[in-house]
This record gives C-alpha cells, structure tokens and sequence, in this order.
C-alpha cells in the first residue's frame, strides 16, 4: 500500500463524491421541496453525455458543446416536468416510482434507438488533456482535476445561492414546509419549475463532465441513480450541505474501500480468502454506511425538515 | 386518601425556546373525574401527548398505577391501561366500527401473532367490542364502516375504542369537540355512566359538560396549573376568572 | 336484538368486495391448471416455460402485494428475496446437493434471514427513506452477487440439473414443475389470503392506516411490520427456488433494482391490495414483455412497413409510456378496470 497509490486513489474518491454531489443536489433538493420521487435523473445525467457528444460531432467544440448541452438538458428536463411530472406531485411516492421508471425504460430505450447501443466517447479537450506531477511519481490526470476543481466551484456556488439569494431562501423554505411557502402567497409552480430545471441542469452537467472519461452508453445513468439516493437519504432528504458532505464521503469510502479492501483484510486473513470476500465487502461497503447512519439518524445526517 | 391512580411530578416540556408545560403537578384519584381546562395554546393537548406516551417530557415523572412510566413508549403504557382518545379523530376509516373496537379488544386478549383464523369470526373479541359499542349507543352502527359515520359518532366510537382496551384511566382529550347539541349531551350522559367506574382526565373547552361531570378540576394557562381543586373553588377563583373563565361563563 | 347480532356475525370482517371475490381468483387458477392442455402438452413447449415463469413471478408479486397493498410498506429491494432463494439452489448444486429437502428449506432461511436483518434497520424509516433503504438493500445483495466469482460473478451460474424431491428426479418434466409451481401458488394465495383476515393481519392492516392509533391501543408496531416483512421475504425466497428450477440459471440479475422496479409494476397493474391483482399483473407484464415486439414486427409485417418492423425491438419505448399512463389513470389497475367495464363498481 503505497503512499502514490493512496493519493492517487483518495483524487479518484474525490471526483467521484464530487460527479456524486452534483448528480444528489438535483435529486435531493427536488425531493425535498416537491416531494417528487424522481428514478429519471439517472437519465438526465445520461443525456447530459449524449447530447454533449451529439454537439461536439457538430461543432467540433468542446466549449460549444458543453454551453448547448447544457440548455439542451435544461430544455428537455423542463418538458419532462411539463408533459409528466406535473402531473404527478399530488400522487403519493409510489406512483412517482412506477412512473418515473417508466421514463427510465423509454429514454433508455429512446437513447439506443437514436444513437445505437454501441457507446460513445467523447475526446478530452486539448487543454486539459494529459497528466500532471503531483507529487514525485505520482501522475494524475489533469481532467478529473478539472472534474473535482469544477465539481466543487458548483458547489461554492450552490452554497452562496442558497444561503443568500432570495430563491434561495425559498427553496430552503419550500425544503422545510412547501405548503407553507404556497400558502404564504409564493408562486409555487414556478419555484417548482426553477428548482427542477436547476436540478437538471447539474445532472447534465455532470454528464457532460465525465463523458470524457467514461462510454456513453444507455443505461450508464441507472448504477449512478442508485448511489445518488444512497447519498441523498445520508445526506437527509432536501439538504444540500447534506447532500456535499454525504457525496463526498461516499465517493472516498467506495474508492478507498475497493482499492483497499483486499489489503487490509490481508491484515486479518490468508490471502486467498482475502481475494474472494475482499470485493464483495468492498462492494456492500456504501450500503453498510448507509444501514449505520440510518440506524442511528432515520431522516440522515441534516434531515431539512425539523424533528 | 387512597394512592392516586395517575400522578405528574413537576412536568416540563419546551419546544425551543417556548415553554408548553410548566412544572405540571396533579394527579388522579380512583374513580375521580379530574378536568382540565384552560384557553387554547395553554398546553392541554401536549400534556395529554406527554401523559400517553407520545411525547417525551423534558423533566418530571409520571407515575401510573404505581409504576413510573416516564420513559415508557406509547405502546406499552396502552398494554398497562392507560387508553386515550384523540383530540382529532383518529380512527381506522377504512374498517368497520365493530372492527375498530375488536381490533382494541385484541390487544389485550392473547397474542396478535395468528396468522390463520379469521379475526373477524372471533366470538369472544366481537362480544366484548358490541359492550363497549354499547356503552356509547353506537351497537346499532357496528357493520357500518367507520369513515361513513357522522362526526359525533366518530367521537363516540374514539370513546369505545378506549373503552375497549380495558382501562385503568381515561385520558379524553376534548371528546366533545365539534360535536352538536344532541351529540354533546349524549357523550356527556355516557361519561357520567362512566363516571365513579373509571378514573378520568377531561380536557375539554365545553363548561357545561365540565361543571356537569368533574369531580376536580385543574386550570392550564400558559402551561402552568394556576388553580387546582373542586368545582365551586375553581369557578369562584378571582385568578382563574380572570385568566379564563370571566369570558367563558358570561 | 342479541340474536340478531349474533346472525349479523359470520358477515362481519374483510370488505364485501373481498369475499364476494373468490370467482375470480378460482378463475385464475383453473385457466393456469388448463394451459398445459391447450397450450403445449409436449414437455419442453415454449407456453409452458412462459406460464411457469408467469406463475413464479405471481408468487413473488403476491408477497409484495401483501408489503405494498395491506402493509403500505413500498419495498423497492424485493427481487433480493428471489435472487437469494435462487442463489441458493445454485450454490448447493455446485457443490453437489441437489435435493429439494435441503435446498427449499435453505432458500427460504437465506430469504428471511436477509428480511430480517435488513427489515431490522429498514422499518426504523418510513415513507420515501424506506423506499431507498429497501432499494440500497437490494443492491447490497445485487453487488455481492456479482462479486461471487467462484459461482459465476456477473456471468451467473448454470445449475446442472433441477432438484430432485426426496431423490426423485420428479421436476425434470416440465409439466412436473409447472404443477408443482401452480401448487406454490395456489398455497402462497391461500395463505396470504388467510393472513390478511387473521388477527396478525388485522394489525398489520390497521398500521397501515393509522400507526400512531395502532400504538395508542396496545401494539407494537415495529414487530408486526417486521414479522411481515419476513413472510413476504420467505414467499420470494421460494419464488427464488422455483425460478432457478425453471431456469436452471442463476444470475445477479435476477436481484437487480430493474428487477424489484418490475415487481412493483407487476403489483400496481394488477390491482393493488387485492392479493390476485399481483397474479393477474404478473401475468399481464410478461406477457406483454413477450409478445409486444413479436406483435409489432407482425404489425410491420402485415402493413408492410419495414421501419415499424424494425422498430420491434425498441418495444420499451411505447412500454414505458404505456406505464406511466396506467399509473396515471387506471386506478385499481386491471381488476379495477375490469370491475369497471363489467359494471362491478361501488365496492371500493
């Protein structure tokens, strides 16, 4: 276990939880205001990739195809919110499940029929292409630098918004009480619009981000989907800050625990045994955290609705 | 005088920085009516939530039977008699009434892990659910599902409810509420069939019923008890008509 | 009046609608009993696999109609429970034990001690957080399965052969199993049936209502809920042990969240809280699964347009729509519709 290997890894931890963070604010804060059990963000995340790849084929831009997917993704998750979603707020979680999956199943499926089943890829701008010396012997790729550096300037941001823009404040009260907020005379249709798109936007983005890096494939949504709300129900449903210390800690605790399980149950075990229940612990490692902190905290870490 | 069946020691609760109850200290005598009245927001409610079980108090002790139940969920001070009625209604809508009281009468009659007779078909369970139906004149509605009853009889099935359970004290937190004329006058003549049977506490807003049926009464505001004793002291207390009952009796 | 009420007695208890309903249900099982007479008697007969598959997934959908329809407890990891019961079929018979003697009563333990564990943690939440804890347990299972790489990993596991019964090889006929499964069924129906009227029942169906007045009157609600949740664990163990009969393949994709999101649907389409809905929505989703393609290639065909041929394969794009708008308009799924259209309506 060396100290390049550790660095290297607790990076990779890092742009994970922060691709995490990114993809469970979106979730997380439409969960908390609407109360909208949203499966689809999964797809939003997959769309982001697709059309950052269908716009860099047709301006050979890296920039051009990052500004117009975004409004691409925005666009299209407003119109999911206008054709379906709308529809749903005053269902109960259950048809919000059954439904959002079935959205899932057609923009996967609309995805390959599109743009095929075979995956995408997506060239690392020129700038940022290549690795840099961290530390001696230690090279790291200078993208997910970009990644995590963006990744946490979004979240900066995010922070300031919230807290200190006026929206903001409603969307920290729509988290807290949405009745109330309504009640108080806000349009709550339009907070609900602008809370969504955002949440879009940030998954798109994410997309967008990590095209480079990963195949843009369909279904390259679904696994992400499921950690998102593994951080968002740590994390404490309709809590950003939640969300960014959960992300962050699932990204590391995942890395870390599969690069490093084998190796410290060596510390326990022969190695052969190590070998075969190294991986699977490693891989039920985030859902362990999880069992923990619900067991102690049933509404997660920062619940935004007060006890 | 006897070992009271419910006493409260010093009772506190705040929710943030406001003070709901306030060093609260009575308590019940076997087969007392013991009242408690008070404005709205003086804390009625949260007491009768502390006393149950549904909420934990700050500091003080509650005593029931004997035990100390303070630290004790809500369940389990069910199991040991302690039946309440809810303030708003809260009952199973979607079953029957009979079912509604069979189902209170079950959790004290033998274990609930069955899984292959009917419930339903159970004799004794349903008998014992007819009485207690009976008590309150509601027997004649009992195959009539429960979210189809007016709203004073939805009050009356509440009292069966805890009737049921075999109780050792009543905690009845505002039973007449919303009710009309008719209905008030019937719950009031089933509580005064009750009355000397079963100790009670009776939070409600009605004076006439409270005059009619408390053998005691204590006085919230702010949730502190400001008075404590017998009808006649209570209603002639210069504070206590001040604070409450000036507005109330004219 | 006593002696009236004594005769008013025995209708007392589950809904009218409820008891009317035994037409329907025995419908169901006597057309399931039919099929290998009609449809395919040769042993091997792609109907029969089809049906069983039907059947199997049925009893799995019956649990979660028992969690979901009488409990309001949405179970988002339940195709673990089946995943784990197949696993342990597959996992004995690599190691050389292939009877049912020791393989069904180790896929149901595996099944309800995986419920319990979990149904331990998960039932301290309620609402959207036991959605997600459920759906994050099934991963856990999910993940784990793929990582067993001595019993196939990502690739799953072949089983050489189905389970003998006390040695018999009575299952290698298709028929056999299909009975057998239609047997599961019929029990699995029986008993939730009987469940949901028993006193267990009762509370476990009034905590669904009102927890806080279950409490108030003497119950633990915890426990009621987690007895249940075992039971439903069990019942998808079982389902879990019939299916890699049937399959003879074990997979962690039979664990997968898509898995347990199919489930729900399953339960929903047919007609939540009915107990046969979930028979009859189980039923509807894989058959359509099958035919939907083969019925728009055919539809392709006939109009002679290449494209909506070719678009067979891309059925999930008008499934997926279908859904939403079932959800969005159906209620009481297909049971309810079918009410409905034969003029039935009022019970609900």
């Amino acid at each position: 276990m060396s100290t390049t290997l550790f660095v290297v890894q607790t990076l990779n931890g890092l742009q994970l939880g922060v691709l995490l963070f990114l993809i469970a604010a979106g979730l997380t804060l439409v969960f908390g205001v609407m109360d909208f059990i949203n499966l689809a963000h999964g797809v939003q995340y997959m769309l982001g990739a697709y059309f950052a790849v269908m716009f860099y084929g047709l301006t050979g831009s890296f920039l051009a195809a990052l500004i117009l997917a975004l409004g691409a993704s925005l666009l299209f998750g407003l119109l999911l919110e206008f054709a379906v979603f709308r529809h749903l707020y005053d269902r109960d979680h259950l048809d919000h499940v059954i439904a959002t999956f079935g959205v899932i199943l057609f923009l996967n499926q609309g995805v390959k029929f599109v743009w095929g089943a075979a995956p995408l890829t997506l060239p690392i701008p020129e700038m940022f292409s290549g690795s840099v010396l961290l530390m001696p012997g230690l090279l790291y790729p200078i993208w997910r630098l970009v990644i995590i550096g963006s990744g946490l300037a979004v979240a900066l941001l995010l922070y300031l918004l919230v807290s200190y823009s006026r929206v903001g404040m409603l969307v920290r009260a729509g988290a807290t009480n949405a009745p109330m907020v309504s009640a108080l005379g806000v349009d709550i249709r339009r907070l609900f619009m602008i809370v969504f798109g955002f949440g879009t936007m940030l998954a798109g983005f994410a997309g967008i981000m990590i095209a480079p890096i990963l195949s843009v494939e369909p279904g390259m949504g679904d696994t992400i989907l499921i950690l998102a709300f593994v951080v968002i129900v740590i994390g404490g449903i309709g809590s950003i800050r939640g969300a960014f210390v959960a992300a962050l800690l699932i990204g590391l605790v995942d890395t870390l625990g599969r690069s490093f399980a084998v190796d410290i149950l060596r510390l326990f075990m022969a190695p052969s045994p190590a070998r075969t229940v190294g991986p699977a612990i490693a891989s039920m490692l985030i859902y362990l955290l999880m069992a923990l902190v619900l067991y102690f905290r049933p509404a997660g870490l920062f619940p935004a609705k007060g006890r | 005088m006897s070992e009271p069946v419910l006493r409260l020691q010093g009772l506190r609760k705040s929710f943030g920085g406001l003070v709901v109850t306030d060093d609260v200290t009575l308590d019940v005598q076997p087969g007392e009516l013991h009242a408690v009245i008070g404005p709205n927001g003086a804390g009625k409610t949260t007491l009768i939530n502390q006393i149950s079980g549904l909420l934990l108090p700050d500091s003080g002790r509650i005593l029931f039977d004997g035990a100390d139940v303070t630290a004790l969920p809500l369940y389990q001070r069910a199991r040991r008699g302690l039946a309440r009625s809810f303030q708003i209604t809260s009952i199973l809508a979607g079953f029957s009434v009979i079912d509604n009281v069979a189902l209170a009468v079950q959790a004290h009659r033998g274990s609930s892990f069955r899984f292959f007779r009917a419930a339903s078909s159970e004799e004794d369970l349903n008998r014992r659910a007819l009485e207690a139906l009976r008590e309150v004149d509601l027997a004649h509605r009992a195959d009539v599902q429960a979210g189809h009853l007016s709203h004073g009889e939805k009050r009356a099935l509440e009292l069966a409810i805890a009737l049921a359970m075999e109780p050792k004290i009543l905690l009845l937190d505002e039973p007449m509420a919303g009710a009309g004329r008719d209905e008030t006058a019937r719950l009031v003549a089933v509580l005064q069939r009750l009355k000397g049977r079963l100790p009670m506490i009776l939070v409600e807003h009605d004076m006439t019923a409270v005059f009619a049926l408390a053998d005691r009464i204590s006085v919230l505001i702010y949730g502190r008890v400001l008075a404590s004793g017998a009808p006649d002291v209570v209603r002639n207390d210069p504070q206590v008509v001040a604070a409450y009952l000036g507005d109330e009796m004219e | 009046m006593v002696e009236s009420v004594a005769a008013a007695a025995p209708e007392r208890g589950l809904s009218r609608a409820r008891r009317a309903d035994w037409t329907l249900p025995l419908l169901i099982f006597v057309a399931f009993a039919a099929v290998p007479l009609f449809g395919g008697a040769a042993s091997g007969s792609y109907i029969l696999s089809l049906v069983t598959r039907v059947m199997v997934f049925a009893i799995a959908a019956l649990a979660l109609d028992l969690l979901v329809g009488f409990g309001a407890l949405v179970s988002f990891g339940h195709a673990a429970f089946m995943g784990l019961g197949a696993y342990a079929v597959g996992i004995l018979a690599a190691h050389g034990i292939g009877d049912a003697l020791v393989a069904l009563p180790v896929a149901l333990a595996a099944a309800m001690l995986f419920a319990w564990v979990t149904g331990i943690v998960c039932l301290r939440t309620r609402g959207v957080y036991f959605i997600m804890i459920t759906l994050a347990f099934g991963q856990m299972a999910y993940f784990t399965a793929s990582s067993l790489a001595p019993y196939g990993g990502d690739d799953g596991l072949t089983i050489a052969a189905r389970n003998t019964i006390f040695g018999f090889e009575v299952l290698r006929d298709d028929r056999a199993l299909y009975f057998v499964t239609l047997a599961c069924l019929v029990g699995a129906y029986l008993l939730c049936r009987a469940v949901v009227g028993s006193r267990f029942g009762r509370v476990f169906r009034g905590a669904r209502e009102n927890p806080v007045r279950m409490a108030a009157i003497g119950f633990e609600v915890y426990r009621y809920q987690l007895v249940g949740y075992v039971l439903a664990g069990g019942l998808g163990g079982l389902s879990g042990f019939l299916l890699a009969n049937a399959t003879e393949f074990v997979s962690p994709a039979y664990m997968s969240w898509q898995r347990s999101g199919e489930l729900i649907i399953m339960v929903i389409l047919g007609g939540i809280g009915t107990l046969h809905g979930a028979i009859v929505g189980a039923a509807a989703f894989i058959l359509v699964s099958e035919w939907l393609p083969e019925g728009i290639y055919q539809l392709g065909a006939l109009l002679q347009i290449r494209s909506v041929s070719d678009f067979a394969e891309h059925w999930k794009i008008v499934f997926g729509p279908l859904l939403v708008l079932v959800v969005l308009f159906a209620r009481g799924g297909l049971i309810g519709v079918g009410r409905r259209i034969l003029g039935r309506s009022g019970h609900e």
